[in-house]
């Protein structure tokens, strides 16, 4: 075993690949920050509202007013950065901090995609991306390698297996290959689609999309393994991702998909690449077609590196199956959902009305939501506990000020889920100002009164 | 290599093409929006507000009759116009749309509790600007209640305030006007309707937030829950004031025997509209139920459109319990009142919330990425 990891950890892979991965990436990101910002989304989401809803434990990190603007100035100008490898180190480490600050000011906006490319930048942190067609190489040519040891890409691959592989297990469930829910809901709203648009509404369809989709997200990091059949894995890769874009309104994520698993492809397909680009720009790739491997001593920097890596790789592993800690039903409670690749899984919606009433008069206020929350906030405050209970902690603050006596906050909430009936979800006698958003379960969430079988 | 480019960019093409798709028009092969908007505006918005024109040009006549010759046979007649107007108008209160809600249709015509106060200044005063925001409660039905049946204890004593106050020109002025009020309001959007707004609102056949049918949806849902559900029930039932109840706040305080056959048909109106139930006959076409049966909405079983009709009946049956007086419905038993709310209520999630996400309909603008 410890043999066959040495021999691992000295096998040598084309650096081109880790450069081609970083220069997409980090255009990538600049692209998807620029297109937010365009649709005055950073002003609608981020400034406007007077109200955010925080993680667990995030409470401290809130938008900064106008300057929330230079924490995407920031981010932008450090994807640039990392797309051309300058100052690489430093430039990596600001994006990770500048995006996942973003990302953490609200959960309302919580994206898969998002947490993924958080993860990314972390993970990439680590690694030599900037020792192949970068800035930082071409001016320090002791940087540049034209091989590094093959891990340093492996684990982006692992990355993405991760994410593929997870939703994959996650659609193993009785609604989803049972019921065909949701996309049973879903598909037939797109019937004026040309071409594809009249099937949509066809249950058997929404039958073959779910179980296709299911297959698909389990078997095609192995398709794109083996070289045989990585050709028909990246036409299923774009077949399948366009859909999802013509279909949802899934912003940026199935591009940052398409793109990112080019990286499974062979080092000959990214070295044509670059070499192309090189031509373009008139550098000269000899600067890192160098012969040279970056081979390192198994250092104690080293040693400690691996193991962090392998570490937090296992925690990735780990992490989306923390659900299995809570009682009830995951996708009614929501207890360990969010962080677990639960992509485009299920439909559910929330109507929810507080009320406060002051424990000395026994006055009671309806409350008006838009008062205090967007729409968009709303609309996921509705069907979720832990945004449910911190508003109720926030409207309890905010008319205890306004001198109403110990404020008592209840909800009259209903929440429909992948195509059943609504029903009442949080129990309308309970003063949420008195509960808390903990990783601990939430009892005074209503049963489910039903069971979806499976992951 | 090539040829994985030229894939990747025909497909990046086809997918930002198709992106555009969203607020696309529909094509024949499935549920028909046009056809949908189609019969919303020539057989149902259309016909009630032509409908609805009529019994206005009736409260016309007779109320310059009234005023011609104020005499206690001439207010009877007054009246009832008034009272079948006041119920055309439940027909169309619904179509807050175009023009409808550019001029204050609804606010100006229903307001209530009204101001029996400020119409008395106004009166007084002369001069008045029935446009402004602080006027709308001091016109419209609520008004002509006011003026018909509240100025005095019997209809002799009524009579008098047109016949021998000294103020009588200006109390048969203030009616006139708010009869002329109402009559201007109805025609300026039966004209937009008849001219060019039908085909503007037919063309908007998307799916977008702002195309028709999502517009149209949205306010029929807010229709349901903040002006039938909580104007003319919960409000004045307490339900929003901690049990307060406010007896004045009910729909035709003056005439005291309308507010249940107002509200009868309101909802009534609001059932029909589900249904696609043509306004002059029991035929049916295209509806917010077809639609639903379109895209196949079943909810434990039962079709989601089955649930709604079913909880129509459930709340037909509650209010067929109630007083025709609701104040007195309130002071007398108010948890009576309580339970039609309820039903109401039940509606107004099913609609908000199942209906809605059914048929993909957003409540008002989110915009954004989902995943």
């Amino acid at each position: 075993m410890n043999q066959r990891l040495k021999i691992y950890f000295t096998t040598y892979k084309s650096t081109a690949t880790l450069a081609f991965f970083r220069l997409a990436f980090g255009l990538m990101m600049l692209m998807s920050l620029i297109r937010f910002a365009a649709y005055g989304w950073i002003d609608k989401f981020y400034i406007q509202p007077t109200f955010q809803f925080s993680y667990f434990g995030f409470e401290w990190i809130k938008p900064l007013g106008t300057y929330t603007y230079l924490i995407y100035i920031t981010a932008g100008i450090a994807a640039f950065f990392v797309a051309i490898g300058f100052k690489y180190r430093f430039s990596i480490v600001l994006f990770f901090l500048a995006f996942t600050y973003i990302e953490l000011m609200d959960k309302t906006y919580y994206l898969n995609h998002y947490y993924f490319m958080s993860l990314v930048s972390f993970v990439m942190i680590f690694l030599p991306a900037n020792a192949y067609f970068s800035v930082d190489s071409y001016q320090n040519k002791g940087l540049a390698f034209a091989k590094i040891p093959r891990w340093n890409i492996d684990i982006l691959k692992v990355m993405l297996a991760v994410v593929y592989f997870y939703a994959g297990v996650a659609k193993i469930n009785s609604d989803w290959l049972i019921e065909a829910m949701p996309l049973r809901i879903w598909l037939p709203t797109n019937a004026d689609l040309p071409l594809i648009g009249s099937f949509l509404k066809e249950t058997w369809v929404a039958y073959v999309f779910s179980w296709f989709g299911m297959i698909y997200d389990l078997g095609i990091v192995f398709l794109l393994l083996y070289k045989r059949t990585r050709l028909l894995g990246f036409i299923f890769v774009v077949v399948f991702h366009v859909l999802t874009r013509i279909l949802f309104p899934i912003g940026v994520f199935p591009y940052v998909m398409i793109i990112s698993t080019l990286i499974f492809f062979d080092a000959g397909f990214h070295q044509k690449v670059l070499l192309y680009l090189s031509k373009l720009l008139q550098i000269p790739v000899i600067v890192w077609e160098n012969g040279l491997t970056k081979i390192n001593t198994l250092s104690t920097i080293y040693k400690t590196k691996l193991v962090f890596l392998g570490l937090f790789l296992l925690l990735q592993l780990v992490f989306p199956f923390r659900y299995l800690c809570y009682p009830n039903e995951l996708f009614w409670t929501e207890e360990g959902f969010r962080f677990s690749w639960r992509v485009m899984l299920m439909e559910k919606a929330g109507y929810i009305e507080f009320k406060v009433t002051d424990s000395v008069t026994k006055k009671t206020i309806h409350v008006n939501n838009s008062q205090f929350l967007t729409r968009f906030q709303e609309k996921q405050m509705s069907f979720q506990p832990d945004f449910i209970v911190e508003y109720a902690k926030y409207l309890h603050d905010y008319y205890k000020n306004q001198g109403i006596n110990n404020p008592i906050v209840t909800a009259d909430s209903y929440v429909a889920l992948n195509g059943r009936l609504s029903q009442r979800y949080i129990d309308p006698t309970i003063n949420l100002a008195q509960e808390h958003d903990t990783f601990q379960h939430k009892n005074w969430i209503l049963p489910f009164n039903d069971s979806i079988k499976g992951f | 290599m090539k040829k994985i480019i030229v894939f990747v960019s025909f497909i990046a093409v086809l997918a930002s093409c198709s992106s555009n798709e969203n607020s696309g028009s529909s094509s024949d092969d499935t549920f028909n929006r046009t056809a949908l908007l189609t019969h919303w505006a020539d057989n149902i918005i259309i016909p009630a507000h032509q409908n609805y024109n009529t019994k206005l040009v009736l409260l016309s006549t007779d109320g310059t009759a009234f005023v011609n010759n104020p005499t206690v046979e001439n207010l009877t007649s007054l009246r009832n116009s008034w009272l079948v107007a006041y119920e055309a108008y439940q027909q169309v209160m619904l179509f807050n749309v175009g023009k409808a809600s550019e001029i204050n249709f609804k606010e100006t015509t229903n307001t209530f509790p009204t101001d029996a106060a400020g119409i008395e200044q106004n009166i007084t005063a002369g001069n008045y600007n029935l446009e402004l925001l602080s006027q709308f409660s001091k016109q419209g039905f609520p008004a002509l209640d006011y003026m018909l049946n509240g100025l005095g204890n019997s209809d002799t004593e009524i009579v008098s305030f047109y016949t021998l106050n000294s103020k009588a020109s200006a109390y048969k002025q203030y009616l006139t006007n708010l009869i002329t009020a109402l009559t201007t309001k109805n025609n300026t959007i039966l004209s937009e309707w008849t001219g060019s707004y039908r085909n503007e609102f037919i063309a908007n056949n998307g799916t977008a937030v702002s195309s028709s049918t999502n517009k149209m949806t949205n306010i029929f849902v807010k229709n349901f829950e903040k002006d039938i559900r909580s104007g003319k029930i919960g409000i004045p039932a307490g339900l929003f004031s901690n049990g307060t109840k406010f007896l004045d706040k009910v729909e035709g305080y003056y005439k005291k025997d309308i507010s249940k056959r107002l509200l009868n048909a309101a909802v009534a109106s609001q059932k029909d509209f589900f249904n696609g139930k043509s306004f002059s006959s029991t035929s049916t076409g295209p509806s917010l139920k077809s639609y639903l049966d379109a895209v196949k909405a079943v909810r434990n079983g039962q079709n989601l459109s089955d649930i709604i009709n079913n909880q129509f009946v459930t709340i037909a049956n509650n209010n067929a319990l109630l007083n025709v007086n609701f104040s007195e419905q309130i002071s007398n038993d108010n948890l009576k009142m309580i339970e039609a709310y309820d039903a109401l209520q039940q509606n107004v999630i099913y609609f908000k919330l199942d209906m809605m996400q059914a048929l993909n309909i957003t409540i008002d603008y989110v915009d954004g990425d989902g995943d």
